[in-house]
């Protein structure tokens, strides 16, 4: 049977460039993008994207009733957390004032320290990696790979076995984190060529048991 | 690891057509937006931009279209600029596929609405444009003064205030363009893009005059621009996105 990949639509940006690209990748995978929660419970694979701010993000979620269904596709099925969809993930994230997330991994969202004209904020634009931990994602993905970038916000953890993958910009902070049948990425790989369509090829083709 | 200095390829977009001008003017034909796009896309470019020049109400459309089209094609950031005037035009081209959207004349009427903008969308999607021309006697210190409306319309604003202002109000980016340069290939405004680029805790990208890999090199060197876009020389195959990129890796720049 064919596998289903549902992309989350709660209302959170370019859902359908993430939607475009695994369509592209991995043409036997049947791609959904849906805010409907039969939608989502039903399908094998699941993209948590996210942009702009994680408060109105996690509003957005809160407000389609995802939630609760997001956690039951967490304990299961493989979930893809992009940029925000990542920052979601975590315990709690200090934009806004201070904005719970999701908990599925321990650690916190941090502002990157003062801009300045020699390091600019956002992050914005293509950088490369540390693999820490090999990981099903990474299949046929060199350590020297450019991903894309866009963020004032970063992930840190102290769990230290979560790290996959981490980038350094003016602080080493953590690029791709993963337990389990969860993994997710601070860059976008819908947005970053042949390493970001490989990636999600490998996703698609990521079977956790 | 550093982040790289990005090459950006320019779309200038008629009615759903490529066109391209010297110094805003003469327009001719360049080719068919998405198809161009794909060839910049499998060509390595790192970001694409389209400037939709005609704007005008029945070419939104048109514009809706050819940004569905070019962001089924490529898969690397895309930034659409022209005719932005509200929050609505910002959600129906994010909708379409665009990353970025790109804001001129709307934010030089109402600074606002770029603060606006950024709150409703995240900074990170919000970039200003700006028209810059200087216009001190050719001995005095350079006055970069920006201009609206496509570049027809002079206004009193000082570019590097007028950007670091913008900068303020939650722009995510500047993309700053030397009219003086457009379509040249002569070289980018480096004092332009320095004194602005020094100014802001935000990036800029370089625009006008890029004619050869030394122009890039001088942008991100002498320029401090974070990125560097061009749109003739790629367009008629004066050098390819790849030629320029090897160049500048042998200088030691961060280039993917």
């Amino acid at each position: 049977m064919q596998n289903t990949c549902v992309v989350v639509d709660y209302g959170s940006g370019n859902i359908h460039s993430v939607a475009k690209a695994l369509t592209t990748v991995a043409p036997e995978t049947k791609v959904v993008v849906s805010g409907k929660s039969e939608d989502i419970l039903a399908a094998d694979k699941v993209v948590l994207p996210g942009v702009g701010a994680i408060q109105e993000c996690m509003r957005k979620l809160n407000e389609h009733h995802l939630i609760p269904v997001i956690r039951e596709i967490a304990e299961n099925k493989p979930l893809l957390g992009i940029c925000i969809g990542m920052h979601m993930m975590m315990e709690r994230s200090s934009e806004n004032g201070g904005v719970d997330g999701l908990a599925f991994f321990r650690g916190q969202v941090k502002k990157f320290p003062s801009a300045s004209p020699m390091r600019k904020v956002p992050h914005m634009g293509w950088n490369q990696m540390t693999i820490h931990r090999p990981h099903p994602i990474w299949h046929n993905i060199a350590p020297d790979d450019y991903f894309y970038f866009v963020h004032s916000y970063y992930v840190m953890t102290d769990e230290i076995n979560t790290i996959i993958g981490e980038a350094t910009y003016g602080v080493d902070y953590v690029a791709a984190i993963a337990r389990d049948n969860v993994v997710a990425v601070q860059f976008h790989p819908e947005k970053s060529h042949r390493a970001g369509l490989t990636l999600l090829g490998n996703f698609c083709r990521w079977a956790p048991c | 690891m550093t982040v790289a200095r990005r090459i950006i390829c320019c779309l200038d977009v008629d009615r759903g057509r490529v066109v391209k001008g010297v110094c805003f003017q003469n327009m001719r034909d360049a080719g068919d937006p998405a198809e161009v796009a794909q060839r910049y896309n499998d060509g390595y470019a790192d970001e694409l931009v389209m400037l939709d020049i005609s704007a005008s109400s029945e070419g939104r459309d048109i514009t809706l279209n050819t940004v569905l089209r070019i962001a089924s094609c490529a898969f690397i950031p895309l930034t659409i600029g022209g005719g932005i005037r509200n929050e609505w035009d910002i959600e129906q081209l994010l909708r379409s596929g665009a990353d970025k959207v790109s804001i001129n004349t709307a934010a030089l009427v109402n600074p606002d609405f770029v603060a606006r903008a950024a709150r409703q969308f995240g900074s990170q999607c919000i970039v200003v444009a700006l028209d810059a021309k200087n216009i001190a006697a050719d001995d005095d210190q350079p006055r970069w003064i920006l201009f609206s409306h496509g570049g027809t319309q002079k206004t009193d604003l000082l570019a590097v205030e007028y950007a670091k202002k913008m900068a303020d109000m939650g722009a995510g980016e500047i993309l700053l363009t030397s009219m003086d340069r457009d379509g040249t290939r002569i070289g980018f405004d480096t004092a332009l893009t320095a004194a602005v680029s020094n100014a802001v805790t935000i990036p800029v990208i370089a625009s006008g005059g890029g004619g050869c890999a030394q122009h890039f090199y001088d942008a991100f060197t002498i320029g401090c621009a974070d990125a560097a876009l061009a749109s003739s020389i790629f367009h008629d195959g004066v050098c390819s996105i790849v030629e320029i990129k090897n160049s500048l890796r042998n200088t030691g720049i961060a280039i993917r």
